[in-house]
C-alpha cells in the first residue's frame, strides 16, 4: 500500500509541474505539441528512474560533504545516454527538442528527489517514486502540449480536430505557453482543494 | 555591425526567458521584488560571462582535439558547479560588499538552466570567443530587462484584486505570457 503510494503521489498531488512547480524550463519549452511534451517527459523519467536508483545504491558509498556533485555526475551520465539514444533512434524527436535534452541535467526535479528522497530510501521505494513523479511530470507536459497544440492547431497527436485556419497560433509560440500553463494550475489546484 | 546584430537578437527578438524558455525558475522564483531581481541579474551577468568562456576553452582546447566531445553536457555541468563554488570563494575574500549583494543567488545559479544553455548555444552557433562572450553578455541583460520587468509588474500586481482561483503563481505566468505577447513585437527588427 506504502510503494503504491510512492508511486501514485507523482501524478495529481505532488505533481512536478502543476503542484510543486518545478521543471518550468522544460516545460514550457517542449510543449509546442502534445508528441514532443510526451516525448521529453519519457526522457526525463528515464533519466529519474535511473538516477533514483544508482543514487539509492551508492548512497552509503558517498560521503556526505561531495553528494551533491556525485548526484550530478550520475545525472549527465544517463542525460548523455538519453542524448545518444535519441540522436540514434528518434533523430525527428530529437531535432525538435534540441537545446532541452542536455538541459536535462539541470532539471532541479530530478537533483531534488536524489537528494530528497533517494538517498534516504530504500531501492524498490526510490525506482517507484522516480518513476512515479517521472511520468507525473510527462503526464503533466502531454496535457500542456495537448492543451496548446489543440488551440493552436486544431490537432491532438498530429489528428485534426477541426480545421487549422480556426486555431489561434498564439498558442503554439512562446506567449501561449505561459498563459495555458497559468490557466491549467489554477484548474488544478481548485481541484485538489475541493479533493482535500 | 555583426556585434550589434547578436546584441539586439539576445535582448529582444530571441529574448532568453520570454521566447527560450531557459531560466524560468528563477524567473518565476526571484520576481517579487525589483532589488532581488537586480541582485540575481548581476550574478547571473558575471556567472554566464565567467562560464561561457571557460566552457569555450574546454570544448575547443580539450573536448575537440581529444575527439570526446559527447562528454560536453557532463564536463560543463561540473564545470559551472566548481565555478560557481569559485567565485564564491573568491567574491567572499576579495568583495564583500559584492558578496553581501550577489552570495545568496549563487548556489542557485547552478541549476540555473540558462546558463548551462548559454554555453552550449555558443558551441552550436558556432561563434568564435569574442562574439561568444558579447553572446553570453547580452543574454544575461536580456534575462535582466525580462526579470526586471515582470517584478515591477508583479509588485504592482499583489495591489490588484485578482479572481481567486488565479491568485499567485497562476496570474503571475498569465501575466508572463502577455509580456512575451509585447516581446513578440521586437520579432520583425533583426
Amino acid at each position: 500500500m506504502n510503494q503504491w503510494k510512492n508511486f501514485s503521489k507523482g501524478f495529481i498531488k505532488e505533481n512536478p509541474v502543476f503542484v510543486l512547480l518545478l521543471g518550468m524550463c522544460p516545460t514550457l519549452g517542449t510543449t509546442g505539441s502534445a508528441i514532443n511534451g510526451l516525448g521529453m517527459g519519457l526522457a526525463t523519467t528515464f533519466v529519474l528512474l535511473m538516477s533514483n536508483i544508482v543514487v539509492s545504491l551508492v548512497k552509503n558509498l558517498i560521503p556526505d560533504k561531495v553528494r551533491i556533485p556525485a548526484f550530478i555526475v550520475i545525472i549527465a551520465t544517463f542525460v548523455t545516454i538519453v542524448q545518444m539514444a535519441m540522436q540514434a533512434y528518434a533523430p525527428a524527436l530529437y531535432e525538435s527538442l534540441g537545446l532541452f535534452i542536455p538541459l536535462i541535467v539541470v532539471n532541479c526535479i530530478i537533483l531534488g528527489r536524489a537528494e530528497a528522497f533517494a538517498s534516504k530510501n530504500t531501492l524498490v521505494s526510490s525506482a517507484l517514486d522516480g518513476l512515479g513523479i517521472g511520468l507525473g511530470f510527462a503526464f503533466a507536459l502531454t496535457i500542456l502540449g495537448g492543451v496548446r497544440e489543440l488551440l493552436g492547431s486544431g490537432k491532438i497527436f498530429n489528428i485534426t480536430i477541426y480545421p487549422e485556419n480556426y486555431g489561434m497560433l498564439l498558442f503554439i509560440l512562446a506567449p501561449g505557453a505561459f498563459i495555458a500553463l497559468g490557466y491549467i494550475i489554477a484548474i488544478i489546484s481548485k481541484l485538489n482543494k475541493q479533493k482535500a | 555591425m555583426e556585434y550589434i546584430l547578436i546584441i539586439i537578437s539576445a535582448i529582444l527578438v530571441n529574448n532568453i526567458v520570454l521566447n527560450q524558455f531557459l531560466g524560468v525558475c528563477p524567473f518565476l522564483g526571484v520576481s517579487k521584488k525589483i532589488e532581488t531581481a537586480i541582485g540575481m541579474t548581476g550574478a547571473v551577468a558575471f556567472v554566464m560571462v565567467l562560464a561561457t568562456v571557460v566552457t569555450f576553452l574546454i570544448q575547443y582546447y580539450i573536448l575537440n582535439p581529444l575527439n570526446i566531445a559527447y562528454l560536453q553536457t557532463i564536463s560543463f555541468i561540473l564545470v559551472i558547479a566548481a565555478l560557481v563554488q569559485l567565485v564564491e570563494i573568491v567574491l567572499k575574500k576579495v568583495s564583500p560588499s559584492l558578496y553581501q549583494a550577489l552570495g545568496v543567488f549563487l548556489p542557485l545559479i547552478t541549476t540555473n538552466c540558462a546558463i548551462l544553455g548559454v554555453a552550449i548555444l555558443v558551441i552550436q552557433k558556432e561563434f568564435n570567443l569574442m562574439q561568444g562572450v558579447i553572446y553570453a553578455f547580452s543574454n544575461a541583460l536580456g534575462f535582466g530587462l525580462a526579470l526586471i520587468i515582470f517584478a515591477g509588474l508583479r509588485e504592482h500586481l499583489d495591489l490588484q484584486q485578482v479572481p481567486k482561483g488565479l491568485k499567485g503563481v497562476p496570474i503571475a505566468l498569465i501575466t508572463a505570457g502577455i509580456l512575451a505577447m509585447a516581446f513578440m513585437g521586437f520579432s520583425g527588427i533583426v
